[in-house]
């Protein structure tokens, strides 16, 4: 009912310039590409540049193109083990750093609702400013800290943690990418999760202190299932785009570290297998449509 | 007071651990020596030789210029999508076009990135500089969107209503009225597309071409062949410039704050 | 001897001449949100220079009813003439009607003096005109030295006169005003109800106003429709709605009413005309003289005002009076009134309000004392429906 200009026919025709302008580009630039990668996935490769054959024929080459379709590059993608595993551990690598990220996460963000008004909007600051500066330099940063003659070597070696011979071996493992990942989506968890918190009304513990019910257990019984939709939209905002992670497991994951995005820009730069690397992107998204579906409810409800 | 004591210990941890990296590249930007480990004094040598190096300055004036377009592209469509979010209570698809806003925020880059590029090479569009620009518009619309949708719900649709009630047809009526009053959503929407566009190095690697090579993708090539004290340099200045950004915008923030003081006092003042 | 029902406010009752033409008529007006009717089938007439009210619950239909006049709504069915001319399909900012609305929509980034010639700027009108006009109104509302301030300089009463003044600016046919002093405390409410009675005689403009507080309707209206779930219950003037209320449903949402279910036994004359009714309600046996609207036999109400019942401690002499006898159960002491809450012997509680006309009292009536309520056969009033 409050939306009543919307309905009133005789509102400004030039009104639906407004919908169809972002409409239409999504249409042409967000969903078009998706039936264009479908659709190669299903062609074969081939040596000329682009390397796929053509889709796009005339019209008379629909038959012939139909006929053409294989499923040839997803039978390849079940065929090496290889894709299986990392898609496996890209998930187990998403899974494991969303509750790391919620482990480390829930705490801070508690920590900031709890803490006193007049200080709260600088913290919520300084979680935001590290979002504005680049991804790619805050993952670089951490190159020199986790090299085995960078900087973590060297502290743990002056606090006497350490021999002056050893060094740390996290340089190039799954434990860097760990870090890299949690470090990077960090305020990406925080950030939902402190707004669920931060909305609570704080007299609900005061009633349920008040009811008998001691601060521990109120916090598993009041405040833990109100900030819910937080946790979902925190965890499904990082665990969605972890798996397709690519610089981080690049840049200090090892050469045994599998991650399908990492796999993808491989058969697409180096392998120029554009049609497999179609494919792997396509199961990738087939894997993620339910996590999807779960942050855009999740979103609708908030807005 | 235990509790007051055990939050603080947590955000001291969490914080360090968000800015120690942060600050220790800033830090050894100046360091003489080439070795991370060791401090070889002050020195701003760095920063001279980022300055002659030819390749990271074209790309970074690259990178600016994709910035400001698509930040402003995206802007535009942003706002359109979000006055069509909030706006528009039905039309067909709109289930799909919600879909299609949210969906760009949590997809995974590689795909995005990839599947563009497929639809450029399909349309026979030669990759370059502009279509860097239309895939960073398309993703960093989708930002603006919920940043200005979020101020238009709580947007007082009355004030429109007295426009219109007051002889202002509507196009008049969303510029003169609606627009100064969403501003300041619709400017940091902007920079948040700015900064998302200087940021991304997996989008535009897709569907960049020749001439067109953004700092990202500059910077991951050398970051990829070792750590060198010209990188920290020109991330140090990336992150002054961000940081400057954000006290500037919080410190116009506080201003309005102040403002806002004023004006009630001024008003409980002037009494009915 | 011809008698009126309460005091005339001004000479100007256009509704009684058959021969005035009306300036707004809502005919058959429907208007459906998906399923549920807001506004039903309903026919109203507003006739040039009234101030006319809409009165009801929220939810009523009385904001609906409005909107659609403004022309921020479109009627599902039915059609608004404006003069005699079909208003439909015509947008808001082509409508001769301006609207002061509940949240005032002051432009927050347009000082006082940019807000009240918004609307002027839009027809184009020139800059001196403009300047006159906005000095004008700003000497109406009394804020000449606040024209440069911001809205969120202002304070409430000092921004419902900056809406006010916007919105008669453009010297609109109609001026509606959705619950105009709703954000006002109840003092400078008081105030401002008589500033707008002013203004309206001055201008010589039709006011609609929409509001859900029967005090401010019966003390600024000219008449006054009584809304209840999309429908009119009642259109008259503040004191035909007091004291003579068409229904139950009128009777109680205006002020404080006692109302006793009961059965006509005796009336004296035909249907229509004016007589006698007796009504038994559960053994108390009530008269009143009214024109007679039910038979012997009917289910009715009756229904009097808690003002017009006399207490006291005698039992009255005149046997003409209506008269209840029972106990003190409450007192409710509101300074200028007392309200005497008194149950009878069956349980039902019936209603006395006194003027407390004097500091001192001999013997006051207490919890507990047994009295006699009277009022006179004028005094109540038979509710059909």
């Amino acid at each position: 009912m409050a939306d009543t200009t919307a309905d009133n026919p005789h509102a400004n025709p030039a009104r639906w310039l407004v919908v169809a302008v972002p409409y239409l580009w999504l249409l042409l630039f967000f969903v078009a590409p998706f039936l264009i990668i479908f659709k190669i996935s299903l062609s074969d490769t081939a040596i000329a540049m682009p390397p796929y054959t053509p889709v796009f024929g005339g019209w008379a080459a629909i038959s012939d193109f139909v006929s053409e379709l294989d499923i040839e590059n997803y039978l390849f993608l079940t065929e090496d083990p290889l894709y299986f595993q990392a898609y496996m551990s890209s998930l187990r690598i998403a899974a494991i750093s969303t509750f790391l990220l919620l482990l480390i996460g829930y705490p801070m963000a508690l920590a900031m609702a709890r803490a006193p008004n007049s200080i709260r909007p600088i913290l919520l600051m300084l979680v935001i400013l590290p979002f504005w500066t680049s991804f790619l330099i805050r993952v670089y940063a951490w190159i020199g800290i986790l090299k085995p003659d960078g900087l973590l070597t060297l502290a743990l070696q002056t606090i006497g943690l350490m021999g002056p011979d050893e060094q740390v071996e996290i340089f190039r493992t799954d434990t860097a990418v760990f870090i890299g990942i949690v470090y990077s989506y960090l305020p990406f968890m925080v950030l939902p999760l402190y707004a669920a918190l931060e909305k609570m009304d704080n007299t609900l513990l005061e009633a349920a202190n008040d009811l008998g019910c001691p601060p521990w257990k109120a916090f598993w019984k009041i405040t833990f299932p109100l900030s819910l939709p937080g946790v979902i939209a925190g965890s499904m905002i990082c665990f969605i785009p972890i798996t397709g992670e690519f610089v981080i497991p690049d840049l200090l994951g090892g050469a045994d570290t599998l991650m399908i995005g990492k796999t993808l820009w491989t058969e697409f730069f180096s392998n120029r297998d554009w049609p497999l690397a179609s494919a792997v992107a396509v199961v990738l998204l087939l894997m993620l449509v339910v996590p999807i579906a779960i942050f855009q409810n999740q979103q609708k409800k908030v807005a | 007071m235990t509790k007051n004591r055990l939050d603080a210990t947590v955000l001291t941890l969490g914080f360090a651990f968000l800015y120690i990296p942060i600050i220790i590249l800033v830090v050894y930007s100046f360091n003489a020596s080439r070795l991370v480990t060791v401090w070889g004094g002050f020195s701003l040598n760095w920063y001279v030789s980022m300055w002659s190096n030819q390749g990271l300055m074209d790309a970074a004036w690259v990178t600016a210029r994709v910035g400001l377009l698509s930040a402003t592209f995206g802007t535009i469509l942003g706002t359109l999508a979000a006055l069509t979010l909030v706006r528009y209570q039905k039309f067909p698809g709109k289930m799909l076009f919600s879909g299609m806003i949210y969906a760009p925020l949590v997809m995974p880059e590689v795909i995005t990135g990839l599947s563009l590029l497929l639809l450029f090479v399909a349309i026979g569009v030669d990759r370059g500089f502009w279509t860097v620009i239309i895939a960073h518009t398309t993703f960093t619309m989708c930002y603006v969107a919920i940043v200005v949708q979020s101020r238009l719900l709580t947007f007082d649709r009355s004030l429109e209503e007295a426009a219109l009630d007051l002889g202002c047809p509507p196009v008049k009526t969303f510029f003169q009225i609606t627009l100064p009053l969403i501003l300041p959503a619709v400017i940091s929407g902007w920079m948040l597309a700015f900064t998302l566009s200087l940021d991304d190095l997996v989008i535009a690697s897709f569907n960049t071409g020749p001439g067109a090579t953004t700092l990202p993708i500059k910077i991951y090539s050398q970051v990829r062949l070792g750590v060198t004290p010209e990188i920290n340099a020109i991330c140090t200045i990336l992150i002054a410039l961000v940081t400057l950004g954000v006290i500037a915008t919080s410190i116009g923030t506080k201003r309005a704050e102040v403002r806002r003081i004023r004006d009630e006092h001024m008003a409980l003042r002037t009494g009915s | 001897m011809a008698k009126t029902l309460g005091p005339v406010k001004r000479k100007f009752s256009p509704w009684t001449d058959p021969a005035s033409v009306p300036f707004i008529r809502f005919e058959n007006i429907t208007k459906r949100f998906g399923n549920f009717t807001a506004v039903d089938n309903l026919t109203l007439d507003i006739y040039e220079r009234e101030f006319f009210s809409l009165l009801g619950p929220s939810g009523c239909g009385k904001t609906t009813l409005m909107r659609m006049l403004a022309g921020f709504e479109e009627p599902t069915e039915g059609r608004i003439l404006l003069q005699g001319k079909d208003i439909s399909g015509v947008p808001p900012y082509k409508r001769p009607t301006n609207m002061m609305f509940q949240s005032y929509a002051l432009f927050p980034h347009m000082s006082v003096e940019k807000n009240i010639a918004f609307g002027l700027k839009q027809d184009n009108l020139a800059k001196g005109e403009i300047d006159t006009r906005v000095e004008e109104m700003l000497k109406l509302v009394k804020l000449e030295q606040f024209a440069k301030r911001k809205p969120a300089q202002l304070s409430g009463g000092q921004r419902q006169r900056v809406a006010l003044a916007r919105s008669l600016a453009k010297r609109p046919k109609v001026l509606l005003l959705d619950e105009p002093l709703g954000a006002l405390d109840k003092k400078l409410r008081e105030e401002t109800q008589f500033e707008l009675m002013d203004i309206q005689q001055t201008l010589g403009l039709t006011f609609l106003i929409v509001t859900h507080d029967q005090e401010e309707a019966m003390t600024v209206s000219d008449r006054i429709a009584v809304m209840d779930k999309g429908i009119i219950m009642q259109v008259a003037t503040p004191a035909e709605i007091y004291e003579a209320p068409n229904s139950r449903y009128v009777a109680d949402f205006i002020g404080d009413i006692n109302i006793l279910e009961g059965t006509v036994t005796q009336t004296d004359s035909a249907l229509g005309a004016p007589g006698l009714v007796r009504i038994d309600s559960d053994g108390l046996s009530v008269a009143a003289e009214q024109e007679c609207q039910a038979v012997k036999g009917d289910h009715v109400a009756y229904a009097v005002r808690p003002e017009k019942v006399r207490i006291s401690q005698e039992q009255p002499a005149d046997t003409s009076l209506n008269a209840a006898y029972g106990e003190v159960w409450d007192i409710g002491y509101l300074g200028d009134f007392s309200v005497f809450l008194v149950k009878m012997e069956d349980g039902r509680i019936v209603r006395a309000a006194q003027a407390n006309v004097s500091r001192l009292v001999d013997r006051p009536i207490t919890f507990g004392d047994m009295v006699w309520l009277t009022w006179s056969r004028d005094a109540g009033l038979v509710l059909t429906r």
